[in-house]
């Protein structure tokens, strides 16, 4: 069979944040850059984020990219590299000036500059008091950032594949990466994509999770192409979670519900955050909570047919202060959990929010992986930015607004790489004879299977034993047991059968085909999170308790490395934390406190 | 509708920026409320399906209206849906 090849200089996969800032460096290069996305660039997951991107400009108040380095460092609990995170911070102002220059319309202060608002975790003079550091575009930067963005990209003539699923990266006898074999969706056309760097784009996987307050899209495409291309996917085991999204949708319900006198009940309506910080109660602080809700359902005393959320009560306010404080809440009550919170209370879960790990990376935006003896060996022509990939500047907990942030850094940082890389020399590689073998066996076991497993209803177990075995708070026993309910999924997700087999616009095959990337990712954030014996970050562990020889459970002299999970034969190595920055003194470890 | 236009916008609907959009349009277009609408009706779903997230958002949840009746009354469905 014969399969259509478009050949380009680039190919970038995801037309989020990071995929659009790669392709503008590509473009504007005058390199022919493609750039696949399954949905139109600003139906992106990068629209959904509100709060800003951090960058020292000091408009507001004295400000310093050290100082944010610092945030970071301690943010990510000493995990992230010092090196990628001077990268980031030091490249800050520069990239937001360079968006404000493709006309994102940030909010500005009466002068004219670009205004900056208060965010958790950011602090002036190394974590001395707070400081103003986050520019946003009201509640829609990330859709503004797309927007300029996107805008750019066509003025410097990006070819982009609108509905198109990259399916699998190919890579020679060499490990050299040549492209992707990609499907266009109105067609089910399959065609190969031969570049000469390929860049992944492709956001976060955080559906592997029951309650996530990502967007349908985020299937992790990216980490399953380079997980089933055996390169590695690193500290898997470090997810985001907000403590109140509403059980079975995902949709966040703001904290400030707690705020003006929510409270948390367990089955038999107990206020049991009573017995967890009996001084702040309802109010302690984000991680407090959402431990305390998992240990309420892990132990029994969650509410409804599976026990597996509490309820968040707010019957005993004031209705007229619930609508005039808590705009919006009423609604989401109604719409995603079919309750009238002025008279019943909500079922919240602890739901998970950000995606810290991924495809190794250099601050270079160069995919990186053990070779030879060298555990940070560069893959040829392959390169990654943004949620998917992993720098690591986040380590094990990611400071608020450094996403955006990340992914115009290292979506640029990638871009920037690979034009080098290409004006170096490097040029299109043969293709290998098998080229397009696997997608094409992947199709046809799909299109042919007879009685294999239900996709929705591997998804659903996959997600469950993901929110049940790791979720927020983590338990030994239940991380064992998880590893092996995860490798049973791994069996039904690689034996899915679709009934519609048709070609054009089949989403049932498309759907099949997200599973196989996500079961990727769930498989290596059990096995990592099992594998991880300490507490660090957002990875907490009931048997890696606060004590005075491990304060929060963290344990340097033996943790103090990353996770790098190999889906070749499901085994764990470790490489060290680069905590040498750059050009400055390395921020030393001490406990991370607030 | 013609079954790949069908597909077409089942898939704009199901895969949105935000999540909220996710769930609502998929629960309208698989609980069978979709297939209750006249032709009519479904093109003005499609025309809302084809809105910026943040709008059509804005407006299932009442912080906007929208003039148009056609468009307001499945505005009204989605909603309730």
């Amino acid at each position: 069979m014969s399969i259509p090849v478009l050949k380009f200089d680039a190919v970038i996969v995801g037309a989020g944040g990071a995929g659009l800032r790669s392709a503008i460096q590509l473009s504007e290069a005058g390199l022919k850059t493609a750039v696949l996305s399954k949905v139109f660039p600003t139906r992106s997951h990068t629209v959904a984020a509100q709060g800003g991107v951090a960058a020292s400009l000091g408009n507001s108040e004295e400000d310093h990219w050290t100082w944010h380095m610092y945030d970071t460092v301690k943010g990510s609990d000493w995990l992230g590299d010092q090196d990628a995170i001077e990268f980031m911070c030091k490249k800050a102002n520069e990239v937001v000036v360079e968006l404000e220059h493709y006309g994102m319309p940030f909010d500005r202060t009466d002068d004219g500059k670009i205004y900056q608002r208060p965010f958790g975790g950011h602090m002036s003079n190394f974590g001395e008091k707070p400081v103003r550091r986050s520019c946003a575009a009201a509640d829609r930067t990330g859709h503004a950032m797309l927007h300029a963005m996107y805008q750019r990209n066509v003025k410097a003539n990006t070819q982009f594949f609108v509905e198109w699923m990259a399916l699998d990266l190919i890579r020679d006898e060499e490990g050299h990466v040549l492209g992707v074999t990609a499907m266009e969706m109105e067609t089910g056309q399959i065609v190969i994509f031969h570049a000469r760097a390929t860049i992944f784009a492709t956001g976060g996987a955080g559906r592997i999770f029951y309650s996530s307050t990502n967007a349908f899209i985020n299937t992790g495409d990216g980490l399953g192409m380079a997980a089933r291309a055996g390169i590695p996917l690193e500290d898997m085991e470090f997810w985001q979670f907000h403590p109140t999204g509403v059980a079975g949708a995902g949709v966040l319900i703001t904290e400030g519900v707690r705020g003006e006198g929510g409270i948390l009940r367990n089955s038999s309506k107990e206020r049991f955050m009573e017995r967890y910080a009996p001084n702040a109660k309802d109010l302690a602080s984000r991680d407090v909570v959402s431990r305390a809700m998992a240990t309420e359902i892990k132990e029994g005393r969650g509410c409804g047919v599976n026990k597996d959320y509490v309820l968040l009560d707010i019957t005993h306010l004031d209705p007229a202060t619930i609508m005039k404080r808590l705009p919006g809440i009423h609604e989401i009550g109604i719409q995603f959990a079919g309750v009238d919170c002025l008279k019943e209370p909500l079922p919240v879960v602890p739901t998970c929010h950000y995606q810290m790990g991924g495809i190794p990376t250099h601050y270079s935006g160069r995919v990186v992986m053990p070779q030879n003896g060298d555990m940070s060996a560069v893959v040829p022509g392959f390169y990654a930015g943004g949620e998917c990939a992993c720098a690591s500047v986040h380590g094990a907990n990611r400071l608020g607004t450094n996403s955006l942030l990340d992914l115009l850094v290292f979506g640029k940082s990638a871009g920037d790489s690979a034009v080098e890389d290409l004006k170096a020399g490097r040029a299109h590689r043969d293709l290998p004879k098998d080229v397009a073998d696997k997608t094409l066996a992947r199709i046809s076991a799909l299109d042919n299977r007879k009685g294999g497993a239900n996709v929705h209803e591997t998804r659903l177990a996959m997600q469950r034993t993901m929110q049940d075995h790791a979720g927020v708070f983590r338990f030994s026993d239940m991380l064992k047991q998880g590893v092996s309910k995860i490798l049973e999924v791994e069996k039904a997700a690689r034996n899915l059968e679709i009934k519609d087999k048709s070609m054009a616009w089949n989403t049932a095959r498309t759907e099949a085909l997200e599973m196989e990337n996500l079961i990727e990712v769930a498989k290596a954030t059990m096995i990592s999170a099992e594998a991880r014996k300490e507490s660090r970050g957002a990875h907490v562990r009931d048997d890696a308790p606060d004590t005075a020889e491990f304060p929060n459970g963290r344990n340097d002299a033996v943790w103090l490395k990353h996770t790098l999970f190999s889906p070749v034969d499901n085994s764990i190595s470790y490489k060290p934390v680069n905590m040498q920055p750059l050009t400055v003194e390395p921020v030393e470890l001490k406990t991370r406190s607030y | 509708m013609e079954r790949a236009d069908y597909e077409r916008l089942r898939w704009r609907s199901i895969r949105r920026a935000l999540l909220e959009l996710d769930i609502t349009l998929t629960r309208f277009l698989d609980g069978g409320e979709f297939d209750k609408l006249n032709d009519d009706q479904q093109q003005a779903f499609a025309v809302l399906a084809d809105m910026e997230d943040y709008d059509l958002w804005d407006l299932i949840n009442g912080k906007a209206e929208i003039d148009d009746p056609r468009l307001a009354s499945i505005v009204e469905m989605l909603r309730k849906s």
